[in-house]
């Protein structure tokens, strides 16, 4: 019993160090991206307590704040898939354009978020 | 249409069968009389026809159209002024109809002919005088004295045992000259309604309370003068009402209205309708069985005494003071009162002010739990520069000749102008302005960036290539 443990705890260990040294290799345009979206859900996840402890009472601010960080996330996610020299779909997509497209879309969410900030 | 003289009260001249009514067929019959007795002597109209005719005439008053009007004037005149042929109606009528007792009035008659002419020296009979109650009447033929400078009969005094009431005179006109006789209708019995009014004496008025038959108070009114009872009861007892009626001659007197009305001091009222017998008019409110019509309801009773009749000239309607009455609960299936009426001046008056009542704000948190948070989201984007820093980001590809480098700076700096207009149109633009900026930014923007991104492209394709 006890030897069962200490494989599954070595095993989730052994499987933790394979993942990290399997991402140290990807590019670090990619890491760049991740790094970001990462700082979108944070932000997102913060705003979510900071309702739960004082109430809803402007909803619509807390909604425009939640969308923008989800929104924002949710398209670098689709311009790490497009830029990501791996994806054969994208493969004769230039990654200026992805870029672009990016930036395009964020401008324009963030132009509705604000209309709805209030 | 018709040659008569009544085309000048034609309103409108249209055909000949227009308004016919009573009075224009009549006028035509008295008109045709007339004519043709001028032309035959054996026509003989007798007395009583012609009286009639005029009677009618006259008792139509004034007609409503100038038509009928010009057919009553055109007929009198024709049964006035064909003396020869018609004899003239004499017109027997009082001046004033109601006579008192009180101030001693004097019976007057006129006689007239129908369009008011003189007449010739005549005499007026008081024959009979009947009485409303009474079937028989008293047989009188009394003479009535002539007053020359004024045209009337008068009569000095009324007959004896005429009292308070209506009554019928009958009178008769005789004519001093019999040779008048044949020119003038006089008609035989003229009949006149009558009112005879007077003074009623109220007497020995007095109200008792009474447990059983034992009297237990017992109180003198003055009537028809103002009283002020104060009585109690309870509903174990009865209220009693005495009082005596009788004419000026003595007589006892049944007036039209004798009630009795108590009102509760919350408005609802009740009437009860004094009996008599002869002079005596009594009256017993027996509480017990009068409970359920009072609707159980105990307290103050204003209590009022109504006598009156058209020929009383002293009719009141006095209140006689309160009875507090102490009656027993009402049982759950009791009637209730009816409803009092609300006064109108009150539910059309202006009502009460609403005052509006704003919504109150939302609870707040405190500003300090506030700026902790704002705090606290802008950790994760330390995070991110932190991150960023340690992936070892650098700008090395950030072009170094100047026309890309200006177009690269310009297009940084075209995003960096979109954010700063956002935080304006959070502030105090509306959206509109923040459009038509927006749109004008994002054209410059689309050209710079293409510019920039097309540069970076061709270069890092050359890299590839190369």
């Amino acid at each position: 019993m006890g030897k069962s443990t200490v494989t599954t705890k070595d095993d989730a260990q052994a499987l933790f160090h394979s993942l990290r040294s399997a991402y140290s290799s990807t590019p670090t345009h990619l890491k760049i991206i991740d790094l970001y979206v990462l700082f979108a859900v944070f932000t997102a996840l913060i705003q979510v307590g900071y309702m739960a402890i004082v109430g809803s009472f402007p909803f619509n601010s807390f909604l425009s704040g939640v969308l923008s960080c989800v929104g924002t996330a949710v398209l670098a996610v689709c311009l790490r898939i497009q830029v990501n020299k791996e994806n054969k779909e994208f493969k004769d997509l230039p990654p200026e354009r992805a870029f672009a497209d990016f930036v395009l879309c964020n401008l324009v969410l963030h132009l509705v978020i604000m209309n709805f900030l209030g | 249409m018709l040659y008569d003289g009544s085309y000048y009260f034609d309103d409108k001249h249209i055909d000949a069968s227009g308004h016919q009514g009573p009075l224009s067929a009549t006028s035509a019959v008295v008109r045709g009389l007339t004519a043709f007795a001028s032309t035959s002597e054996s026509l003989n109209i007798p007395e009583e026809k012609i009286l009639g005719l005029a009677r009618f005439f006259l008792g139509i008053g004034v007609p409503g159209n100038s038509k009928d009007l010009y057919y009553q004037i055109d007929t009198l005149s024709h049964l006035e002024n064909n003396r020869q042929v018609v004899s003239a109606p004499l017109i027997l009528s009082l001046p004033a109809t109601v006579l008192s007792l009180t101030s001693k009035d004097k019976l007057k008659v006129k006689v007239s002919t129908v369009l008011g002419s003189t007449v010739p020296p005549l005499s007026v009979k008081l024959m009979q005088v009947f009485s409303s109650g009474s079937k028989d009447a008293s047989v009188l033929k009394q003479e009535l004295h002539f007053h020359p400078e004024e045209a009337i009969h008068t009569l000095d005094a009324l007959p004896e045992g005429v009292d308070i009431g209506e009554y019928v005179f009958a009178f008769e006109i005789v004519l001093s000259d019999p040779e008048h006789k044949r020119k003038f209708a006089t008609g035989g019995r003229t009949k006149v309604p009558v009112h005879v009014t007077g003074v009623v004496k109220v007497d020995d008025a007095k109200v008792t309370v009474l447990e059983g038959d034992i009297v237990e108070s017992e109180k003198k009114l003055d009537l028809p003068g103002k009283n002020d009872l104060a009585l109690s009861a309870n509903h174990l007892q009865k209220l009693h009402l005495s009082f005596l009626l009788t004419t000026p001659l003595g007589k006892p007197f049944k007036p039209h209205q004798a009630l009795l009305k108590l009102r509760h001091e919350s408005g609802v009222e009740h009437i009860f309708v004094v009996g008599n017998s002869g002079k005596h008019f009594e009256i017993t409110l027996d509480f017990l069985s009068l409970v359920e019509k009072f609707f159980y309801l105990s307290g103050q009773y204003d209590i009022e005494l109504t006598v009156g009749d058209a020929v009383m000239e002293n009719s009141f309607l006095q209140p006689l003071g309160s009875i507090e009455l102490d009656l027993p609960k009402a049982p759950e299936k009791a009637t209730q009162p009816p409803p009092q009426a609300v006064n109108p001046y009150l539910r059309y008056g202006p009502k009460a002010e609403i005052a509006h009542i704003f919504r109150a704000p939302e609870k707040r948190p405190p500003q300090e739990v506030s700026f902790a948070f704002l705090g606290l989201v802008l950790v994760p984007f330390l995070g991110f520069l932190i991150g960023l820093l340690r992936l070892g980001v650098n700008l090395k590809n950030f072009p170094t000749s100047t026309i890309p480098a200006t177009f690269a700076i310009l297009f940084h700096g075209g995003i960096a102008a979109v954010l700063i207009l956002y935080v304006f149109f959070w502030l105090k633009l509306d959206l509109f302005t923040t459009l038509k900026a927006l749109g004008v930014l994002g054209i410059f923007l689309m050209f710079v960036g293409h510019r920039t991104l097309s540069h970076l492209a061709s270069a890092s394709a050359k890299l590839k290539s190369a």
